[in-house]
C-alpha cells in the first residue's frame, strides 16, 4: 500500500526513535503533528520529553538543539518553514557548522534541521522561498533535499545518523506525493546523487520537488527524441560532482533547474563548477531555470506565472539541443 | 568580625588560598596577553577579563565533572577558572597547534571539553541557548549535571536572552545564567542601552529565582554562587548578576575615551584580588604567604608564555582539518574538490 511523503516521513523518524533514545525532537507545535502534521502521533509513543512542543523561538529552540546535541542527545529540530530560519541562522550559521572547526575536532554537533520550503497553494513571500544556497554557502553543514516519499525516508535516516549538522530540506508540494514502501530499500549515503532517469542527449541537474518537473519534461522531451538524463542531487552540500562529471561526459549539454531564484541560486555554483572542471566536455553554455528575481506572489495566477515548471524546463533543453 | 569574616568560615584557609592563587594567575595571564597583543604577536582582538576574576572563581568551586560551561568572548578567566593548562590556553590565543582548540579557535572561542568547557561564542547572546541545550541533554539523561553561561550586561538587549529564560523556566532547565554585570556593552554604557537597571529584574517575570551580589568580593560570590548551584542541581534555572568592573577596554587596544580616568581609578580600587588578599590579611594570612602565591602565578604564566610562543605553529597544509566529523563528507569532499 502506498503512503505519502509526510507518512514516510514519520514512519523515518519513529523508526529511528525506536532505534536510538538518544534521538529527540523539538520544535513548534511536533507534540500535535506540526504544521503538516509530520510527527502526529510521535508524542504518543515516544513521551512529551522526547517530542517537545517549543514556544515560537526559532533563535533559542536552535540554540538549544546544538546545546543538546554537544551534551549527547540527537536532536531532530523542526523549523517550520524555511522563511523564519532569518531568526535561526546565528545558531546554523555560527555555531554548529563551525563547532568542530573552532574546537579543533574537539567537538561536533550531530543534529537534524527539518524544515519545509518552496512554493505551493498561495502561502506568499514569506512562507514559500527555497533559501537553501544561504545554507550551501556555509562550510560544516550538511543540505539535504530529498525529491520523493522513500528518498526522503533513507535520506532522513542517513542524516539522523551523520555526525554533523544537517538541513533537511522537504518541499511543501511533495507532501501529498504518494509512493509504496519498500522496507527493502538500502539507505542512501549522504553526499552521493542518484540518476532518477538514464539519457544521452542532455543531463537535467535538479533537487527536491523540481526533479519530478525534470522527470515530467524527461517524458515529454523522449517524445520529440531527446534523451534526457536527469541527476537527482539529494545532497546538496557537499555538492556529488563525480556523478555530474560522468553524465556529463556522455551527453555533452547541462540544464540545471530549480525553483530557487536562479540569482545566486545553488545553480550558480553548479554551473560555475561545471565549467571549471568539464568545460572540453561541453557543446553547449550551461543553461539554468528557476524562478525571476521577484518575491513568491499571492494570487495562484501570479504563483503559477512565475515558478518555473516542466514546460520551461523542456522548452530550454529544446533550445539547448538545438530543437527550439 | 566583619560579614566576610563569616563567609571565610565556610572554607578550609587552603581553599581560600587556592582561589587567590587561581584569581593571580588569571590576572598574570591577562597582562601577559595584553603585552604580547601590543607587541603584535597575538592575532586578531583579545578581550581581557581583567577585574572581574573573582566571578569566574568563586562559580567554578562549586563545578565538576560532566557540568557544561558556556562562555563568551570575555573568557579566558573562565577557562583558567575551570583547571584549563595555561599553555595550551595561551597557545590557542597564539594561534599555536598545540593550543587548546589548534588554533582553529582563539581568543574568542576558547573550547575544553575535558575540563567542561563546551563553548565560547564571539556572538553576544549567542552562548545562552546552548547552554540551555546542553541542560536539556543532562535532564534528559536523568542526570544532576547542570550547565553553567557566562554572558555580559550588554547581552540582555538580545532578542535570544528573553527567549532562552522563558524556554529554561518553561522546562525547568538546570541551567545557572550568570551575567557578569560590568556596566559596559562594548564602548556603551548601560544607562545607553537599558532603562531596566539590574539584569536580575528579567529573571523575576519567568521566575527564575535571581541574585544581584558584588562580583567583586570572592565570599560573596562564593556563597551567592553556592546557593545558586544547589538551586540548578535540584532542577530550576537560576540568574546570579554579579556587579563588577572591567578594568581594561572592550578589546586590547581599546584607547576608552567613553570613560573618565576618575571612573577608572574608581574601579581599579574595587580590584577584587586586592580586596581578597586584604580580607585573607585580616584573616591572619601571612603577606609572605600571599606575595609568594602572587610570585607563583607570575612564574607560571611566564613560563607558560615562553613555552607558547615558541610552539609550532599550525601547518597550512591541515587548513581544511576539522570541518565535519562524518568521514562520508569528508570523503565526499575530496572527491568533489
Amino acid at each position: 500500500m502506498s503512503q505519502t511523503f509526510i507518512e514516510i516521513l514519520r514512519r523515518a523518524l519513529d523508526e529511528e526513535m525506536q532505534r536510538d533514545a538518544a534521538i529527540h525532537l523539538l520544535g513548534e507545535d511536533v507534540a500535535v503533528g506540526g504544521a503538516f502534521g509530520v510527527t502526529r502521533g510521535l508524542v504518543d509513543r515516544h513521551g512529551t520529553h522526547r517530542v517537545r512542543n517549543t514556544p515560537i523561538s526559532e533563535a533559542a529552540i536552535t540554540g538549544v538543539a546544538i546545546g543538546a546535541a554537544l551534551g549527547g542527545i540527537r536532536p531532530v529540530l523542526e523549523i517550520m518553514f524555511i522563511d523564519f530560519a532569518t531568526l535561526a541562522l546565528d545558531g546554523l550559521v555560527n555555531q554548529a557548522a563551525k563547532y568542530r572547526y573552532m574546537s579543533g575536532g574537539q567537538l561536533s554537533v550531530p543534529m537534524v534541521v527539518r524544515t519545509q520550503s518552496g512554493a505551493a497553494g498561495g502561502a506568499a513571500a514569506q512562507h514559500s522561498q527555497s533559501l537553501e544556497a544561504w545554507l550551501t554557502h556555509i562550510p560544516g553543514l550538511v543540505v539535504v533535499a530529498p525529491s520523493s516519499p522513500m528518498e526522503a525516508y533513507g535520506l532522513l535516516k542517513s542524516a539522523i545518523r551523520l555526525g554533523d549538522p544537517v538541513a533537511f530540506i522537504e518541499h511543501k508540494r511533495l507532501y501529498s506525493m504518494r509512493e509504496e514502501f519498500d522496507a527493502s530499500a538500502p539507505l542512501p549515503n549522504i553526499g552521493v546523487a542518484r540518476i532518477a532517469r538514464a539519457g544521452t542527449d542532455l543531463t537535467i541537474v535538479s533537487y527536491s520537488a523540481t526533479v519530478v518537473d525534470a522527470l515530467q519534461a524527461a517524458k515529454v522531451l523522449a517524445l520529440d527524441g531527446i534523451s534526457a538524463e536527469v541527476i537527482d542531487l539529494r545532497t546538496l552540500s557537499p555538492l556529488d560532482m563525480a556523478t555530474i562529471g560522468s553524465s556529463v561526459s556522455k551527453t555533452h549539454r547541462v540544464l540545471i533547474a530549480h525553483e530557487a531564484v536562479t540569482q545566486g541560486g545553488w545553480g550558480a555554483e553548479i554551473a560555475a563548477r561545471i565549467g571549471d572542471e568539464l568545460f572540453d566536455e561541453l557543446d553547449a553554455p550551461v543553461r539554468r531555470v528557476g524562478c525571476p528575481f521577484a518575491p513568491i506572489p499571492f494570487a495562484p495566477e501570479l504563483e503559477r506565472a512565475l515558478l518555473p515548471g516542466p514546460e520551461t524546463i523542456s522548452a530550454t533543453a529544446r533550445a539547448l539541443c538545438g530543437k527550439g | 568580625m566583619t560579614t566576610e569574616g563569616s563567609a571565610f568560615r565556610a572554607r578550609r584557609p587552603q581553599d581560600w588560598l587556592e582561589d587567590y592563587a587561581r584569581m593571580c594567575t588569571i590576572r598574570a595571564f591577562e597582562n601577559q596577553v595584553q603585552r604580547l597583543a601590543a607587541g603584535g604577536e597575538v592575532p586578531g582582538f583579545p578581550h581581557l577579563s581583567t577585574g572581574q576574576e573573582a566571578v569566574a572563581v568563586g562559580v567554578s568551586a562549586h563545578l565538576g565533572d560532566g557540568d557544561s560551561v558556556y562562555t563568551g568572548h570575555r573568557g579566558h578567566g573562565h577557562a583558567l577558572a575551570l583547571g584549563s593548562d595555561i599553555e595550551a590556553t595561551l597557545a590557542e590565543i597564539l594561534g599555536r597547534e598545540s593550543g587548546l582548540c589548534a588554533g582553529r579557535g582563539g581568543s574568542m572561542h576558547l573550547v575544553d571539553a575535558a575540563r567542561g568547557l563546551m563553548g565560547a561564542t564571539g556572538v553576544v547572546g549567542g552562548n545562552l541557548p546552548l547552554a540551555a541545550g546542553a541542560a536539556w541533554a543532562a535532564q534528559s539523561r536523568g542526570t544532576d549535571r547542570i550547565a553553567v553561561v557566562y554572558f555580559g550586561d550588554g547581552a540582555t538587549g538580545s532578542g535570544v536572552f528573553h527567549e532562552t529564560l522563558n524556554l529554561a523556566a518553561l522546562w525547568k532547565l538546570p541551567v545557572l545564567f550568570v551575567c557578569e554585570n560590568n556596566g559596559y556593552a562594548e564602548f556603551t554604557g548601560r544607562e545607553e542601552h537599558s532603562v531596566v537597571q539590574h539584569v536580575s529584574a528579567f529573571a523575576t517575570p519567568y521566575g527564575i529565582p535571581t541574585q544581584t551580589i558584588d562580583g567583586n568580593d570572592l565570599p560573596g560570590v562564593y556563597a551567592a554562587a553556592g546557593v545558586a548551584v544547589r538551586a540548578v542541581r535540584s532542577g530550576s534555572p537560576y540568574l546570579l548578576e554579579c556587579l563588577t568592573h572591567r578594568l581594561s577596554g572592550h578589546y586590547v587596544g581599546d584607547s576608552q575615551q567613553y570613560r573618565s580616568a576618575e571612573e577608572l581609578a574608581a574601579a581599579r580600587a574595587k580590584c577584587p584580588i586586592e580586596r581578597l588578599r586584604k580580607s585573607l590579611i585580616a584573616e591572619g594570612i601571612g603577606e609572605d604567604q600571599l606575595n609568594r602565591l602572587a610570585e607563583i602565578a607570575q612564574q607560571s604564566v611566564t613560563t607558560a608564555s615562553d613555552r607558547a610562543r615558541s610552539a609550532a605553529r599550525p601547518d597550512p597544509r591541515d587548513v581544511m582539518d576539522h570541518v565535519y566529523s562524518s568521514q562520508d563528507i569528508v570523503a565526499a569532499l575530496r572527491c568533489s574538490a
